[in-house]
């Protein structure tokens, strides 16, 4: 459906996208990942002919963005970060007009506008000006403009943004109800978002790709290794010694932040090795006080901030020991 | 070209869900009508003069003394009401991102950017038409000549479609209404004054500067009479226009 190529956008000096390169394969629900001014709105612009790339190559079903912006155009459906309504005009007609300049043939165009205003549930407001909505509702009626000419593919620029934890599940409901029919691109910095509703993650920084997989898989990758949290009352460096040596343990790494008296340790077990009970048990039976010990767990939040601070971490020695990023599969430029 | 159509019932729309519309007809009415009282009451107490003279004065005619000057007023009342209606135009859709929407719909920038001068014009007609309700009266008391009348508002209508296509460019490079508002105004009153030079100067700089003010195009029909040379710069005006404005569609791509 989608192949990018070396995709690269620059504003004079500044580089917004830097050779990003993914596929994007017919009816998948493909999440872009990025921390604010990663470059996701930039990309999408440029898969829906708004800015032309600097350099590189993008198609949408076969198309050229460049050559064939038309037939690319005829499509996509959009919705911007900001949904693009014209407060002035009443949600049915706005939704016809939009239904019009995308191509809608006059006869169809007022049984397509009712099927969407249905699908989005803006029944209620189909008559009311676009000025006097709420914001849940102008999300809804930029993606009934979005999705009126039923398009193949959707591109939605944090189509969940501002909204309250309500219209978040709606909205999420309504994006996953379009999955099959439409191939969906949706940008985000919420996590759950992405790993409630797509099947495939590409998360960019700095303009960068960092990587790209399922949500299982990028978890799988980075979780290898359990981390244990230990807060234990002793002398320090007796007990990292001796955390040090239990069998599948792999780095013992002190952390600061404990309480007088007290030491606190991240200790990473070797590859599918699990370590708790013996750490338990050895801190016990040296008659040291356990205060805590939990598994670190590795949520969508870690590993995407573990991805996308790895610039920083090589720099600030504080997170220096941070585990080093996934490689991206795809080559793209680091 | 269905699409300019679509685009232009929109932008029209938007004139009339919005004051804007009614404001400038108000003010195009007032202002027109002041005038037209104006030289009304001026053709009466000369025409009464020039009864009571005596020898008997050349009968004066209804279009040299009102319609004429009327028009020539009309184009510099439009001057002034213009980059009120073009000036949302662009900048308008660029502040609120609706341009967005427009630029990733299968339209050309040419349907966007003729569907939007469309409406200006057909606003701008509207605005025509209430000074026609003016001029209406003349019929009713005297046999003032319709055809130079029609060619005074063929005029009009030309020399408004070229001040509506370069204050729809200067409203595409700017996401500011007011820049574009200042912009447009200047640009107007230059191409309006730019013939006064003619005042003072004879050499052949003051003759172009002279050729290419707007208003003075506008002489001739004002008159009754079409002449090949207005009709070519009034089009040209509007082609350059309407060419810069796709040209700046198409920076704003590149550069945004």
């Amino acid at each position: 459906m989608i192949q990018v190529e070396g995709l690269t956008k620059r504003y004079g000096r500044a580089t917004a996208v830097d050779h990003i390169s993914f596929e994007v394969k017919k009816g998948d629900i493909v999440g872009f990942l990025g921390p604010n001014g990663a470059g996701k709105t930039t990309t999408m612009r440029m898969l829906t002919c708004f800015l032309p790339p600097s350099e590189g190559k993008a198609t949408v079903d076969g198309f050229d963005v460049l050559e064939n912006p038309m037939e690319v155009k005829r499509r996509i459906g959009y919705l911007p970060e900001t949904p693009p309504l014209y407060p002035e005009m009443e949600v049915r007609e706005y939704v016809e007009f939009t239904g019009r300049i995308k191509g809608i043939s006059s006869a169809d165009v007022g049984k397509r506008t009712a099927e969407v205003i249905e699908r989005c549930s803006l029944g209620d407001v189909r008559n009311k000006l676009i000025a006097k909505l709420s914001k849940g509702y102008r999300q809804r009626v930029g993606l009934a403009q979005a999705l009126i000419h039923n398009p193949p593919l959707l591109i939605l620029d944090e189509p969940t943004a501002g909204l309250d934890p309500k219209q978040i599940i709606e909205t999420r409901k309504l994006i996953r109800s379009l999955a099959g029919e439409h191939t969906i691109i949706l940008s985000t910095h919420i996590l759950p978002e992405v790993s409630s509703t797509c099947e495939s993650i590409i998360i960019i920084n700095n303009g960068k790709l960092e990587a790209i997989d399922t949500p299982e898989n990028l978890t799988a990758r980075l979780q290898g290794h359990e981390t244990v949290f230990v807060d234990v009352e002793g002398p320090a460096e007796q007990i990292a010694g001796k955390l040090a040596k239990l069998a599948g343990v792999g780095r013992v790494e002190q952390r600061e932040g404990a309480r007088s008296g007290r030491a606190i340790f991240e200790v990473e077990a070797a590859k599918d090795q699990y370590v708790r009970s013996e750490i338990a048990t050895a801190v016990v039976q040296s008659g040291w006080k356990l205060h805590e010990l939990r598994p670190l767990g590795l949520s969508l939040e870690d590993i995407f901030l573990k991805l996308t601070t790895h610039d920083q971490a090589v720099e600030t020695p504080a997170a220096a020991s941070s585990e080093p990023v996934a490689e991206s599969p795809t080559g793209g430029a680091q | 070209m269905s699409n300019v159509w679509t685009l232009a019932k929109r932008e029209l729309n938007a004139y009339f869900a919005s004051p804007i519309a009614y404001i400038v007809m108000a003010m195009f009415a007032l202002i027109f009508g002041y005038f037209f009282y104006a030289a009304t009451a001026s053709f009466m107490s000369q025409s009464l003069r020039a009864a009571m003279s005596q020898g008997g004065a050349p009968p004066m005619n209804l279009n040299d003394y009102i319609i004429r000057p009327l028009l020539g007023n009309a184009s510099v009342i439009i001057l002034f009401l213009m980059p009120m209606i073009t000036m949302r135009l662009f900048a308008e859709e660029k502040r609120s991102g609706t341009i967005e929407l427009l630029l990733t719909s299968p339209v050309t920038d040419l349907e966007i950017i003729l569907g939007k001068w469309l409406a200006t014009l057909l606003l701008y007609a509207g605005l025509l038409a209430v000074s026609l309700l003016n001029i209406a009266n003349l019929f009713l008391y005297g046999k003032p000549d319709w055809r130079a009348l029609a060619v005074g508002y063929l005029g009009l209508i030309l020399m408004g479609g070229a001040f509506l296509s370069l204050g729809t460019f200067l409203s595409s490079t700017t996401k500011n209404q007011i820049i574009a508002a200042v912009l447009t105004f200047g640009a107007f009153l230059m191409l309006w004054v730019m013939e006064w030079i003619t005042f003072f100067s004879f050499g052949p700089v003051a003759q172009a500067l002279a050729y290419l003010s707007i208003t003075s195009h506008f002489e001739s029909f004002s008159k009754g009479v079409i002449e090949l040379k207005d009709v070519v710069y009034y089009c040209s005006f509007i082609f350059l226009g309407l060419f810069l404005t796709s040209r700046s569609m198409e920076s704003l791509r590149w550069r945004s």
